[in-house]
Order: structure tokens, then sequence, then C-alpha cells
């Protein structure tokens, strides 16, 4: 019954995004050129990535509000490993990154699974803490381009069948998540746990550990988007990607993923971030000022959860509305 | 209690732990850690102990304090307003929007305040009317009202606010009393009565404990957090004129992150984040301790951003202490 929501929820999506498209293409016809949309997805491909982390996140009925500090703090920290020892190769710099990033990851998870603490406070405050860490790092100075190996910045933007390797991974990122979310025990359990955690309980699925779980597989993600962030711009600083994690919650709200867990897909989560990468790439082209952006995408979460609420009310969940998503 | 554990709204059993013997007499606790932190700042600067100081510090707390009281009461019903902060951005542009076209003071103050109630409405229709999650809504609000702001002011900034309508940020009542510690303690005395003594504070916690059982008690539960959003869309509305006020001029940016400070706020007061419990008297209490302890490492020439590192560690803390307290009471009865 719930399978059978999604698909038309992402085919009216991805309708939507069509629509964006030609709409624009008739101001600037150039927009819709192949090459104009592989930038279009490259620019979007952060977005994807950590839009599928919070997505699993948001599945377990936890949020994950500490994304883009989490990105800002590992950025800053291999971009500092990078000063220290320009010899390091890039897989030891990615594989600290997602180490890194998981690890806050597990940090977050450990105080919703352990203490119970509600995921909102947690990631909250960690966000606070995460970019405060950076200011002591790093004194609050900048590293700049210039202090940055060429193989560390080149790395994301090298191209690979015409695309650049930041935009492979996404893609990469994509089919591991969908073979994660469908194929896998975990990937069940995480469906399971937002679902209905009681029921869950009794299939022998432990709700705590598959929330933690959850936290540590968003923060490695937000770990490897942080090395790739701070090589696409290379520059590092304590303020980068600041409000991000807001972006990140719109494309998953935008993808019909339910705030309340257990109903969203990978393909919702990677159509909601490629629809504000298309607003967002399209505002300049149609002559908007980029500062309607933040006001579009608030906009667009607001459309999105009235749509989603209205689109679940045939599930006969209604009874417990009022207890539900408080937090 | 296992049972509760299991799912993310987990609810603390305040009858028979230690625990519940603490956060029952939270406000004491936390009187002791104000009292600690007062002395321990007096040591620690020459500079603390000076009326004037201690008057300048208060202004690290009353704008804050103002939406906590509104926040506490909107926690306790179990919703969350995350906007908070932008709504002072929009309050505050459209403020500064009206000065562009010769508004007074007396005007000004009318706009900030039907701006907050106008957003808080907002919010309350998306929570109330359609029934969504109040997370979710704010979140999107948090964008919205502030991307309006950013629509009208780009990266510019509006001034040129009327000498008058300075009394509110840097005026004085009496001696070092500044009008905002008197705005806020009004306004604490208001929602302590509102909270503690009448119908409607009543049905807060009724509705913060069980909605449902709320509901079948004749509360009209949709309707009070309707004026519970529209409540704390005043009071950010207040603290928009403060705040200007005191800055005496507008961006966009203004108050950016607030809404962090003021749940963390909330929670150091003891209000239950999942609602059904907490007093105002605690929160008030929570301003001081977070205007002390901001004001204290401000003396001790520690940079904003490492502040926000302690206030993020007090959120987490306050929550995480009592329950790793009650885990370890328990593992020590059961060995």
């Amino acid at each position: 019954m719930v399978l059978r929501h999604i698909p038309v929820r992402e085919a009216i999506l991805g309708a939507a995004i069509l629509v964006l498209l030609g709409v624009v293409s008739t101001r600037f016809s150039g927009f819709i050129s192949p090459a104009n949309l592989a930038n279009v997805f490259n620019d979007t491909a952060p977005l994807i990535i950590l839009a599928l982390g919070q997505m699993v996140v948001i599945l377990t009925r936890c949020i994950d509000l500490s994304m883009a500090a989490n990105l800002a703090l590992t950025g800053m920290v291999v971009a500092m490993l990078n000063v220290a020892m320009p010899g390091l190769p890039i897989p030891v710099i990615i594989a600290v990154a997602i180490l890194l990033g998981a690890a806050m990851g597990a940090v977050n998870g450990l105080l919703v699974w352990k203490l119970a603490i509600p995921p909102i406070v947690v990631t909250l405050g960690t966000m606070t803490i995460f970019r405060g860490i950076i200011f002591l790092i790093s004194d609050g100075k900048w590293v700049n381009a210039h202090e940055m190996s060429t193989a560390f910045t080149g790395f994301s933007r090298a191209a690979f069948l015409g695309l650049p390797v930041l935009s492979w991974i996404a893609i990469l990122t994509v089919i591991v998540f969908g073979v994660m979310m469908s194929r896998t025990a975990l990937g069940r359990s995480i469906f399971a746990v937002g679902g209905n955690p009681h029921a869950a309980v009794y299939t022998g699925i432990d709700v705590g550990k598959t929330q933690f779980l959850a936290f540590v597989l968003s923060g490695a993600l937000a770990g490897l988007t942080g090395y790739l962030w701070v090589a696409r711009y290379a520059v590092a600083y304590v303020d980068i990607a600041r409000g991000f994690e807001l972006e990140v919650v719109a494309a998953c709200v935008i993808g019909g993923i339910s705030i309340a867990g257990g109903i969203g897909s990978v393909g919702g989560a990677v159509l909601g971030a490629l629809f504000l990468g298309v607003v967002k790439n399209a505002l300049p082209v149609v002559n908007i000022s980029p500062f309607w952006q933040l006001a579009i995408s608030g906009s667009a979460i607001l459309i999105a959860v009235a749509f989603n609420a209205r689109a679940g009310q045939t599930k006969g969940r209604i009874i417990l509305k009022s207890t539900e998503g408080s937090v | 209690m296992s049972d509760t554990t299991m799912t993310a709204r987990f609810v603390p059993n305040r009858l028979n732990s230690r625990a519940s013997r603490i956060l029952r007499s939270w406000e004491s606790l936390l009187l002791v850690v104000a009292v600690g932190i007062f002395v321990l700042n007096s040591f620690a600067s020459p500079y603390f102990l000076n009326a004037w100081n201690l008057s300048d510090a208060t202004y690290n707390f009353t704008e804050k304090g103002m939406i906590a009281f509104a926040m506490a009461l909107l926690i306790i019903s179990g919703e969350i307003d995350l906007s908070v902060a932008s709504i002072i951005a929009l309050a505050s542009t459209a403020m500064g929007l009206a000065v562009q076209y010769g508004a007074g003071t007396p005007e000004l103050v009318v706009i900030g305040l039907t701006v907050g109630l106008l957003c808080g409405a907002f919010n309350a229709i998306f929570v109330t009317v359609l029934g969504l999650p109040s997370i979710v809504v704010t979140i999107g609000t948090m964008s919205l009202f502030r991307g309006i702001s950013y629509i009208i002011l780009g990266d510019g900034a509006y001034g040129g606010y009327p000498d008058s309508f300075a009394w509110f940020g840097q005026g004085y009542i009496y001696w070092v009393f500044t009008a905002e510690i008197g705005i806020f303690a009004v306004i604490a005395v208001i929602y302590g009565v509102v909270l503690h003594k009448t119908n409607f504070g009543r049905a807060v916690y009724a509705i913060g404990n069980n909605s449902t059982g709320a509901l079948f008690s004749g509360i009209r539960v949709q309707r009070v957090k309707f004026i519970l959003f529209l409540l704390t869309g005043l009071m950010s509305g207040v603290a928009a004129i403060c705040l200007t006020s005191r800055l005496g001029s507008t961006r966009p940016s203004i108050a950016t992150g607030m809404e962090l400070n003021v749940v963390t706020m909330v929670v150091l007061g003891g209000i239950n984040i999942l609602g059904g419990s907490g007093s105002i008297p605690g929160v008030v209490i929570a301003a001081f301790v977070m205007g002390l302890v901001t004001f204290g490492l401000g003396l001790l020439n520690v940079p904003g951003i490492v502040m926000s590192i302690f206030i993020g560690l007090l959120l987490i803390g306050v929550i995480a202490l009592p329950r790793l307290w009650t885990m370890l009471a328990a593992k020590r009865r059961s060995a």
C-alpha cells in the first residue's frame, strides 16, 4: 500500500523538474544542453549525497541538523592535514574524512541510542559544538587554494567518462544506498524502525541501534562530502556550508520522505535534491536574485510537507497524528 | 521502563527514581549553579562586580529570555518553534522598511508586533489547521521568513531609526536597570501567572502530557496551540523591537542562530523537551545562568564562537546528566 504511493509521488516530482527545465529553456535554451545539465548535476552532487544520509536518519524518526557542521569540520581537518602533509595520498584523505564524519555521527547516535535524548536537541547541540571546534583548531583562519596540493583540489574535478569524479561519487552513493535500502537487512530494518518501532522490536530489531547506525551513515556521508566540498571550492573556513543542513532537510521533505519516519525512497531524496539544484541554477538564468533562494527552499518545504501530509491521510494513521512528530 | 526506552519518545518516569527528586528540585539546583557561576566570575575577573558591567551583561539574555517564556509554554504543550530568530529578522526588516517611509516610534512598535503575530499565525495555521508536525513547518518558515528579509534587503542594511526608538534597547528605567530587563521582568511575571495560575496554563500542561486525553477532557487542543504559536510570534516581535533598537540597524542576518539559544535556555530551565512539565521560574534562572556564563567568558576574552561550544554542551549536558544518573543508579541497584 505504501509502495504503491511512492512511484506516483516520484513521478509528480520528476514531472515538476521537467516542467521547470522546460520553462527555463524558453528563456535560455542553452540551459538544457547536455553539458549544462551535467554542470547542474555536478553542482547538486554534494546535496544528493547529504540528502541520502539525511533520508536514512529521517526514516528512523530522527533528524540530523549537524550534517553541515560535520561537513565543515571534516573539510577543515582534511584541508589542514593536506597542508601539514602534502604527500598524503587521496585515498587516505578520503578514508580519514569518512571515518571522522562517521565518528561525529556516532556521537549523535550514541546520545540518541543510549541516553534517549531527542535527536533534534542532540544535533542542534552538536551542530554548534562542531562549528566551535573548527574555530578552535583553525584559530579562525582560512585554508586557501594555494596552500592545498594540486592532487587534493584536483581529485573531485578530474573528468572520467565525461563527468567529474564528484558526479561519479554521487552516482555511486545513490547506487550503494539504493541497494542497501532495498536489498539488505539494515535497509529494511531502517524502514521498519520508522514505520512502527514497537512492531520492529517484536520482529527482533534493535530500534536504538538502528538509529545509531543511521546517524553513523549520515555522519560518514557528511564527512565524505566535507572533503569533496573543500576540494571543489578550494577553500576551508569556519562558515562553509552554514545553513546547508536546512537545504538537505528540504531536499528530503520535497522528495516525499515523511518526517514522521518510515516512508520515503532513495529516488525521492535524489529527485528532491535535483529539484533544489535546478532551482538554484535556474535563478540567475531567469534574472532572479540569488537572495530568493532561501525563501524558495522554505516555501518548497512547506508546500511539499503539506502535499505529502494530504497524500498520507489515506493510510489511516490519522488517529495518532497529534501525538506524533511533535518532538 | 525498559519498554519506553525503545522509542525516541522517551518519557522519564517521574514517580520512583532518585533523578526524579533532583528534577523536581531542578530550579533550586539551577539557582545553586547560578550563584556558583556568579562567585566564580567575581574571582575570575576584577571587572565583574561592577553594577554597570552587570547591567550591560543583562543584554546577553533579555531578548532571548522574552522569547524563551513563550517557547517554554509551546514546548510544554509538545510543539516547538524553530523560526523565532527568522521572525526577528522579518519583523526587524519590516520596521526598517517603515523607517524609510518616515514611520515614527509608535508605528514601528505596532509594525514589529504585528509582523511577529502574523508570522506566529502563519506557523499556527500549518500546525493546527493542516495538522503538520511543528518541527518541519518551522524549519520551513525559518528559511521562508529570513528568505523574505533577504529578498527585501539583499546585502544591504536599514538604519536611521528615530531617536526615541532607541529607548527600548538602550534606555534605563531606574539607575542601572535597563528598559529591556524591565520588559523581561514584566513578561516573566505575566507568563508565570498564565502558566501556573490559570486554566489556560493547566490546559497547556494537560496537552503536553496527553493531548488525546486533554481533548476528551474538553480542552480545545488546537485552539490552545494556535494561541501558543501566536504568543511565540508576538514575543519574537517584542524581541525584534528591543534588538533592532539596541543595534540601531537591520541586516537580514540579524539574530542568526538565536533559536538555538532560546531552546537551550528553555531546556536548561527544566522544561521537558518532550512536553508536559517545567516551570517559568526555572526559565528565569536559566536565563540568568546563560547570561552570566556568556558575560563571564566574554570578560575572559573567550570568542563568541567558542562560547557557542559551551552553549551546545550545556544543552546536551543538562538533558544527558540526569539520564546518565538514572542509568547509573539503576545499574547500582541491580548489581
